[in-house]
């Protein structure tokens, strides 16, 4: 069965590499520009892993991790973040409110593809 | 019974009277001696002859009026317990040695006045132990039945060896020690004894008399209510009579206090405050009891003898009219004691005041200084014996002269009188710290002049010269100066008419001269030390001015010479511990000059302590120009602190403004922080971009032609927006460091608004915006046109960005206002939320509304903007209440 992810990040470039990527590796896509809409993707499916940028317009990736982890039917869901916040209290903060893992930009994307690999197998 | 006889008995009673004072003074400590009963009786030194005998006289012939005499003390001893204690206190403080002492140094240790005190309590006491004399002489007279032989020369009368006697006595336990301020507890319990004998012998007569010579007391009275003038005898009499009981009760209410020998047994002669407790109640009971058979006695002796000539002694005439000598001998006994306790404590109590207020300081001083300490106390020792030999015999003459025309009555009253004096310098400086030496003395003078003129004189001149022609017609013959009437005022007896005239005066003076003349800082220091006693440590040890100097060496040597070598060391070696300093301290302080001067009071007096300190301290009055300069100084400390307090303020004030611009500096520290932050993550942002890209494609040989494209587009999106944030930070960091010069030249700005809608029309053609110049008339100022236009394409661009595909419309237009080029730029897009207004020049403020892409903005265009804008002196903003889309103005000045 096809392993799915939710990309969040409000930089479309980005983005691209991600989803090129992660196609490739089998994966089913998803992509939100912030976390609005990522929201409106979770109500019609269930990826195993969302990866979740912070800064973003409207709702942020904090308030996204946090309704997911306080949503019964979503809080299996593991949660990436991957964002430039790179400071020591920033990792804190995004692991303490439940990520299940903490990466940052700039990124190697097959680092990522390895981390996210490792995390929904 | 033989003369002879009674000598013997006199002598054997004096024995043992000697005996007694002598174990008390062996056992000083002993509970026998020292406890409130002993106090109490001791107190009864009160009732002397005047009392034993005088009453009865009295009761005879005028009925009730001995009484006024016991009341007045019956009404005082209440107040002892705030009084008393109070005076006792102050005189345990100051080692007070007598009342002379005592209102001297209330007076700021004024020697004239010790003096005067001193003149008046001899004046008052003279003719009053003359009286025991008298007593004595008569009833020894009575006693022996030798009442045909009248001594001629002193030296048959055996009245003058009786005073001899009692001279020796007073002279040897009286001066046992040279501080007179220690007690004399021998004499203290003879007294006590002969209060209680005295007391038992008269209540023993009284009960013969009544009970077994008469059949009790309603026998008596039913018996003399038949008699002629019976109820005078039982009456106050008429309103003038009212006004003597006044006088009479008043008198002796204060003299109670007043007398030395009072003052020496209640005052100097008190072990313990607590004592007074006992007495309050006790004492006026003794008196009570004493006088429950006088009244009794004197009308017995009326209905026995028919006249009253020898009231006096109807005590004694009685039993011996009926046979029985044994009770005249115990009531002449009774009447012996009470004559030698008044006459031992009063001697005692003068004879201190002559030595430590009047010979020690008006004469012997000069030789103490030079003597050595056991011959100094040899010295004190024989002045204070020689004066009670003197005091005693000087009595007598005052007898042989005068008393034997006069009624015990009447010479206790001239005593009580002249007195009374000390009265109002004595308690109202108690309580009133304004009463002054001169007020005291002016008063005292005053009052004892007008006593004598009004009491003493009338007597002494009619003995004199024979004849009553003064007290008939007054001085010189004037009415208003008769010495009885004086000024009209004749319906009181002649001693309350004295008293009254001479408080009067006294009075007057005293608070007259007291509010006129202030006294000198000594006096009005021990003013507040009397009034404000609780607080006394205080103010002896704080209070005095005193500028001087002395060494501890030299007072040293003058408290050796009084106190002998071992007890000044010892003293000076318990004050410096006291007060905690070095034992070998070289120079002496106020505060051992007080403590020197209260040391040597109890052996010479305050004032010649006073005298003898300041012979070796090099005391320097205090001038006014001095003290003038002391407020100065404390002036100048209220200026300085002044001062002090206003750079106080400064510096507090600084401190804040310190601290705002540090929270200030903080502040923008932390700004800086965040700015750094937001431009790393801004940095971060497009190198992650090319990064992702340039490995996807890198590692995908496969990868399809039209995708690898799209990648290397993205690469260079990227990168120009990289390009394009440095520079806009470097621009950024130019103008908010203020490092950017403009290049003002006149220009039009129209045309510059062409050049600005020129530069962007392709991305707004692409995006199918329509842009419309609205004011085509050419207006020149000065500007810097670069700067201006990068403004104009940033508002610009920001306005295509958040226009609608095809259907956006974006209007440029500007306005002459006063000096001021006005220019707006607005669009029919989304608009800005209201709640962004003051956000959005911010750098690396984005709006959550915008629809285009990321790449585009950098997020510092408009904070670049508001730079510029405020670089010309202009102003920038967002304009409100904008129905569609968003209008920017910004505003160029001119001159």
């Amino acid at each position: 069965m096809k392993k799915k992810i939710l990309i969040v990040d409000d930089e479309p470039n980005i983005v691209m590499s991600l989803e090129y990527t992660f196609k490739k590796q089998g994966f089913e896509v998803f992509i939100a520009r912030d976390g609005s809409e990522a929201l409106e993707i979770l109500k019609h499916h269930t990826p195993n892993v969302v990866l979740l940028d912070i800064m973003m317009p409207n709702v942020d990736g904090y308030q996204t991790l946090t309704f997911i982890k306080e949503t019964e039917s979503l809080k299996h869901i593991k949660v990436v973040f991957l964002t430039a916040k790179n400071k020591a209290s920033d990792v804190e903060k995004g692991l303490s409110l439940g990520a299940d893992k903490y990466l940052t930009k700039p990124f190697s994307v097959k680092k990522i593809v390895s981390e996210i690999q490792e995390l929904v197998t | 019974m033989n003369s002879y006889a009674v000598i013997i008995i006199i002598i054997i009673y004096l024995a043992m009277l000697f005996y007694i004072a002598f174990l008390a003074e062996k056992k000083r400590q002993s509970k026998w001696v020292n406890n409130p009963y002993v106090y109490t009786l001791s107190l009864a030194v009160y009732c002397s002859a005047w009392t034993y005998y005088g009453s009865l006289g009295i009761a005879a012939n005028s009925g009730i009026h001995f009484l006024p005499i016991y009341l007045g003390p019956v009404i005082a001893a209440p107040l002892w317990i705030v009084v008393l204690r109070k005076i006792i206190r102050i005189s345990k403080q100051h080692k007070i040695s007598s009342i002379a002492d005592f209102i001297s140094l209330r007076y700021g240790n004024n020697r004239f006045l010790g003096a005067l005190v001193t003149v008046i309590c001899l004046f008052g006491t003279l003719p009053y132990i003359s009286l025991q004399l008298k007593a004595v002489s008569e009833t020894f007279e009575i006693i022996s039945g030798d009442n045909s032989y009248v001594s001629t020369t002193v030296i048959d009368d055996s009245t003058f060896y009786i005073a001899l006697l009692l001279a020796i006595f007073a002279a040897f336990f009286g001066t046992q020690n040279t501080d007179a301020s220690e007690k004399h507890k021998g004499i203290v319990a003879t007294v006590a004894l002969e209060s209680m004998l005295k007391l038992l012998f008269f209540l023993a007569i009284g009960t013969y008399i009544t009970f077994y010579l008469f059949d009790g007391t309603s026998d008596i009275y039913e018996k003399i209510s038949v008699t002629d003038n019976f109820k005078e005898l039982t009456t106050l009499g008429k309103v003038e009579d009212g006004f003597n009981w006044f006088f009479m009760i008043a008198l002796s209410f204060m003299v109670v206090f007043l007398l030395p020998r009072q003052f020496q047994v209640a005052v100097l002669e008190n072990n313990r405050e607590k004592h007074l407790k006992k007495a309050i109640w006790l004492f006026p009971l003794y008196l009570l009891l004493f006088n429950i058979f006088v009244i009794f006695i004197a009308w017995a002796g009326k209905l026995t003898f028919g006249s009253t000539e020898n009231a006096e002694y109807y005590t004694l005439l009685l039993p011996l009219e009926h046979g029985n000598t044994f009770l005249a001998t115990l009531v002449f006994l009774g009447g012996f004691s009470a004559v030698i306790s008044m006459v031992v404590v009063s001697t005692l109590a003068l004879s201190t005041m002559v030595s430590n207020n009047l010979v020690i300081p008006y004469g012997f001083l000069d030789k103490f200084i030079k003597n050595q300490p056991e011959r100094n106390s040899k010295y004190i020792k024989t002045i204070r014996r020689v004066s009670i030999f003197t005091i005693i015999i000087a009595a007598y003459f005052f007898y042989v002269i005068f008393s034997k025309a006069l009624s015990l009555y009447s010479i206790g009253l001239i005593s009580f009188v002249i007195i009374s004096q000390l009265a109002p310098s004595f308690f109202i400086g108690l309580y009133w710290n304004r009463g002054s030496s001169k007020g005291a003395i002016i008063g005292m003078i005053v009052g004892f002049c007008v006593a004598i003129y009004t009491l003493v004189l009338p007597f002494t001149l009619e003995a004199y010269t024979g004849t009553d022609d003064f007290r008939q017609y007054g001085l010189l013959g004037i009415e208003a100066l008769k010495p009885y009437a004086l000024f009209g005022i004749d319906f009181l007896s002649p001693p309350a008419h004295a008293f009254f005239w001479s408080i009067t005066f006294n009075l007057f003076s005293y608070l007259m001269f007291s509010l006129m003349s202030k006294g000198n800082y000594r006096e009005r220091n021990y003013a507040e030390m009397f009034v404000d006693s609780k607080n006394f440590t205080n103010l002896q040890d704080n209070a005095l001015v005193w500028k001087g100097e002395a060494y501890v060496a030299d007072i040293k040597n003058v408290l050796a010479r009084f106190l002998g070598e071992k007890r000044a060391t010892r003293a000076l070696k318990i004050f410096f511990t006291k007060y905690k300093l070095s034992q070998d301290t070289q120079l002496a302080d106020a505060r051992l000059i007080n403590f020197s001067e209260k040391l040597l009071t109890g052996s010479i007096g305050s004032a010649s302590a006073k005298i003898l300190i300041a012979s070796v301290v090099k005391e320097e009055q205090i001038s006014l120009v001095e003290v003038l300069k002391i407020l100065e100084e404390s002036k100048e400390n209220i200026v300085s602190n002044k001062v002090l307090l206003e750079k106080s303020n400064e510096l507090s004030q600084l401190t804040s403004q310190l601290k705002e611009a540090n929270e200030e500096l903080i502040d923008k520290d932390k700004q800086k922080d965040e700015f750094l932050d937001t431009v790393a993550h801004e940095l971060k942002t497009p190198i992650t971009g090319i990064r992702a890209a340039a490995e996807v494609i890198l590692d995908d040989e496969e990868m399809p032609k039209e995708i690898k494209a799209q990648f290397l587009k993205n690469i260079l999106q990227d990168s120009d927006r990289l390009g394009r944030l440095i520079n806009n930070i470097l621009d950024f960091e130019k103008l908010e460091t203020g490092g950017l010069h403009l290049d003002l030249q006149p220009q039009d700005i129209q045309k510059t608004i062409g050049k600005a809608i020129a530069s962007v029309s392709q991305i707004a053609a692409k995006k199918e915006v329509l842009i419309v110049n609205n004011n085509m008339h050419p207006f020149v100022i000065n500007y810097d046109e670069d700067r201006i236009l990068q403004v104009l394409t940033n508002l610009l661009s920001n306005a295509i960005k958040f226009c609608e595909t095809k259907t956006g419309k974006i209007i440029v237009d500007y306005k002459i206002g006063n000096q001021v080029v006005e220019i707006s730029v607005a669009d029919n897009g989304k608009g800005i939320p209201e709640e962004d207004f003051i956000y959005i020049f911010d750098k690396f403020y984005q709006s959550k509304n915008q629809n285009t892409r990321k790449p585009e903005g950098s997020g510092l265009g408009l904070a670049i903007t508001k730079q510029i804008v405020e670089k010309h002196k202009g102003k920038i903003w967002a304009k409100k209440d904008i129905k569609n889309g968003a209008t920017l103005v910004f505003t160029i000045p001119f001159e």
